[in-house]
């Protein structure tokens, strides 16, 4: 079986992200951006597939600008086996909504055929968690969001999600699109000897329009702005203080 | 414009909670509509149309939608979305499932997540794990929208609307339920309660959680954690606050042993009144907390405990 992992650049999850002056959006001018940390999940659980012999072949995906082959060279230094960008922006500030991402992913998969779509639940940029669900819509395909435990039994896998109330288990028809939770598994780290590899795996370079995939907004970003600041608070010395003050000062409890 | 709210039920019974909150944000966009589906849903219907605002109730029942399952839902939802110009849920792990299916078979864009209502095309929503604020208008002629219920009052009950019975769609036979792992608790709801106490990995294990157990229990609290408390197997998975967790906003948070990283803060930093408990005055939760106390915990939870 083939597993396809759509991995997505975004800026790096340690990084304090700083809204721009003029409301237009975050400033993403040199700072660092990484994988997203649940695609780097979602590239693990496919490399452990693989080595259970589940699977043959592992396909990593990313549409946004050309740098994005960073990410993608990083998913083959993991153990992914090819690679597929699809320059879809020229500016790092220019970002492709779920919608026009799930369009060319499903044109990718209409050739790739795979048997298997393995994404992050979210990505941490705008926290859409949307790609996933599109695309199974758009293929017609089941789908099993937050997993955070995947069994792939015959021609249907057995997905644990992670939900409100706990836990569910679901049964679903492959080929199905997964999109996986932090629980799922610890990413390995990219050894020296498998990063200089990688560079020599195979990275086909397309373009939106290859596809004929229309990738203009739907949604217009009218501003972009801080959210309130809190005030500043007060530090109590005492749990005798603290009690006091949540009760008289605060009347909370 | 009229608006299709699909309300939280979960095994027969309506949470009240976060479908009134919804019901604020949805009212704001003109007439709503509520969608009760499930195997069995005709007694969360009644209830649904007791909330003020709500122009009519329709009840969807059939074993297909007896656990939420996304193809299900989602196509119901495509199905009747003809007659309305805005299909809206609450952001729960269910509604994040099915709306953006939903969105995907009516190509248009989902936006999820909403903390503001601006107007009936503009929306305001956290990114970045809520460390900026995105305004959004949709060019769409149909928007999908989630609510973030954190943000919203919920809706006044006492209204008596009309409940009707909707023909169910077809079933799309992709996936099954299998069963769910649900932890039975008399605690308060973490998204809904007026106190919540949280633990992190300063805790350090899931027998000294019960310390936060037992203080949240003197206050009549929910209990939440850390994602790292969550990974290191001192509490269970749903009760995980943060950017990739729960977004709760109560009157009162008490952070025990959480150094408050941005992941963590993104879930709880729009409470009332914030506390922070932590044995290094360095931690960044003492930016957000209105009250600090530079303690070790194992001394500070039990006298306040008792004290409260
Ligand atoms: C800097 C910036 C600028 C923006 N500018 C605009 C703008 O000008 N106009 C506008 O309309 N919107 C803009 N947006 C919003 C943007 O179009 C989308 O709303 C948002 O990026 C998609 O949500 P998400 O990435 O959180 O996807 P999610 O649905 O949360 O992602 C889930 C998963 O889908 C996969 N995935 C998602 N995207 C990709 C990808 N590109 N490549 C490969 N896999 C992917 C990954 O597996 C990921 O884990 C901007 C966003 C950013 C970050
Ligand atoms: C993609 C992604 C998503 C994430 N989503 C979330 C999320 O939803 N929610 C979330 O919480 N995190 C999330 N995280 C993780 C987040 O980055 C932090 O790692 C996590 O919040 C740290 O948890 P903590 O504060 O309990 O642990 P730590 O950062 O280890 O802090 C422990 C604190 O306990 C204090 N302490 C230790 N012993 C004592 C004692 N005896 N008395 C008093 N204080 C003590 C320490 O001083 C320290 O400040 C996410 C991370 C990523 C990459």
């Amino acid at each position: 079986m083939k597993i396809l992992v759509p991995v997505k650049r975004v800026i790096d999850y340690n990084v304090k992200v700083r809204v721009k002056g003029d409301g237009s959006g975050v400033d993403l001018a040199n700072v660092k951006m990484s994988m997203n940390p649940f695609d780097e999940i979602a590239v693990e659980q496919a490399i452990r597939m693989k080595e259970a012999g589940n699977a043959d072949e592992i396909v990593v995906v990313s549409i946004g600008v050309k740098q994005s082959q960073e990410t993608l060279r990083t998913a083959l230094a993991m153990g992914a086996d090819r690679a597929i960008l699809i320059v879809a922006a020229d500016d790092v500030h220019t970002d492709i909504e779920p919608l026009a991402v799930a369009k060319l992913l499903k044109a990718v998969i209409d050739e790739e055929q795979p048997g298997l779509v393995l994404c992050g639940k979210q990505a941490i940029d705008n926290d859409m968690n949307a790609t996933g669900q599109m695309l199974s819509a758009l293929l017609g395909w089941s789908q099993a969001t937050f997993a955070s435990k995947i069994d792939i039994d015959g021609d249907h896998a057995l997905v644990k999600r992670e939900v409100d109330g706990g836990m569910q288990s679901i049964r679903v028809k492959m080929p199905a699109v997964i999109s996986v939770d932090l629980r799922l598994n610890e990413p390995r780290y990219a050894s020296l000897p498998n990063i200089m590899k990688a560079k020599k795996k195979p990275l086909d370079e397309k373009t939106a329009a290859d596809y004929g995939v229309d990738v203009s907004p739907r949604l217009e970003i009218v501003k972009t702005a801080e959210p309130a600041e809190r005030k500043a608070g007060i530090i109590v010395e005492s749990v005798d203080q603290l009690v006091e003050k949540l009760r008289n000062e605060a009347g909370v409890i | 414009m009229a608006v299709l709210l699909l309300a939280e039920v979960d095994n027969g019974a309506l949470n009240m909670d976060a479908t009134a909150k919804s019901v604020t944000a949805a009212a704001k966009l003109g007439d709503v509509t509520i969608l009760c589906a499930g195997e069995r849903c005709a007694d969360a219907g009644k209830e649904a149309a007791t909330i003020k605002g709500v122009a009519k109730v329709l009840v969807a029942e059939d074993p297909l939608y007896g656990h939420r399952l996304a193809e299900p839902t989602a196509a119901l939802l495509a199905h009747l979305a003809a007659d309305y110009d805005h299909i809206v849920a609450p952001a729960t792990t269910d509604a994040k499932n099915i709306l953006p299916r939903v969105a995907a078979l009516l190509d248009v864009m989902v936006i999820t997540d909403v903390s503001g209502v601006v107007d009936a095309d503009t929306f305001e929503r956290p990114i970045y794990a809520g460390n900026a604020i995105q305004t959004v208008k949709s060019k769409d002629a149909k928007k999908v929208v989630s609510i973030r219920t954190s943000t919203f009052e919920a809706a006044e009950t006492g209204g008596d609307a009309p409940v009707e019975t909707v023909a169910t769609a077809a079933a799309p036979g992709l996936s099954e339920w299998v069963e769910d792992h649900v932890a039975e608790s008399d605690r308060p709801d973490l998204t809904s309660a007026g106190v919540v106490v949280s633990g992190g990995r300063g805790v350090g294990s899931e027998d000294d959680f019960a310390l936060i157990e037992k203080l949240a229990d003197k206050l009549g609290a929910a209990v939440g954690a850390s994602r790292a408390a969550v990974d290191s197997g001192f509490a269970p998975n749903d009760w995980q606050v943060g950017q990739t967790g729960k977004v709760v906003a109560p009157d009162l948070y008490v952070a025990i042993g959480i150094s408050g990283a941005i992941q963590h803060l993104a879930g709880m930093k729009d409470s009332k009144v914030i506390v922070a408990i932590n044995k290094d005055e360095e931690a960044p939760i003492f930016q957000v907390a209105d009250y600090g106390l530079v303690m070790d915990l194992f001394e500070a939870v039990p006298e306040m405990t008792e004290k409260v």
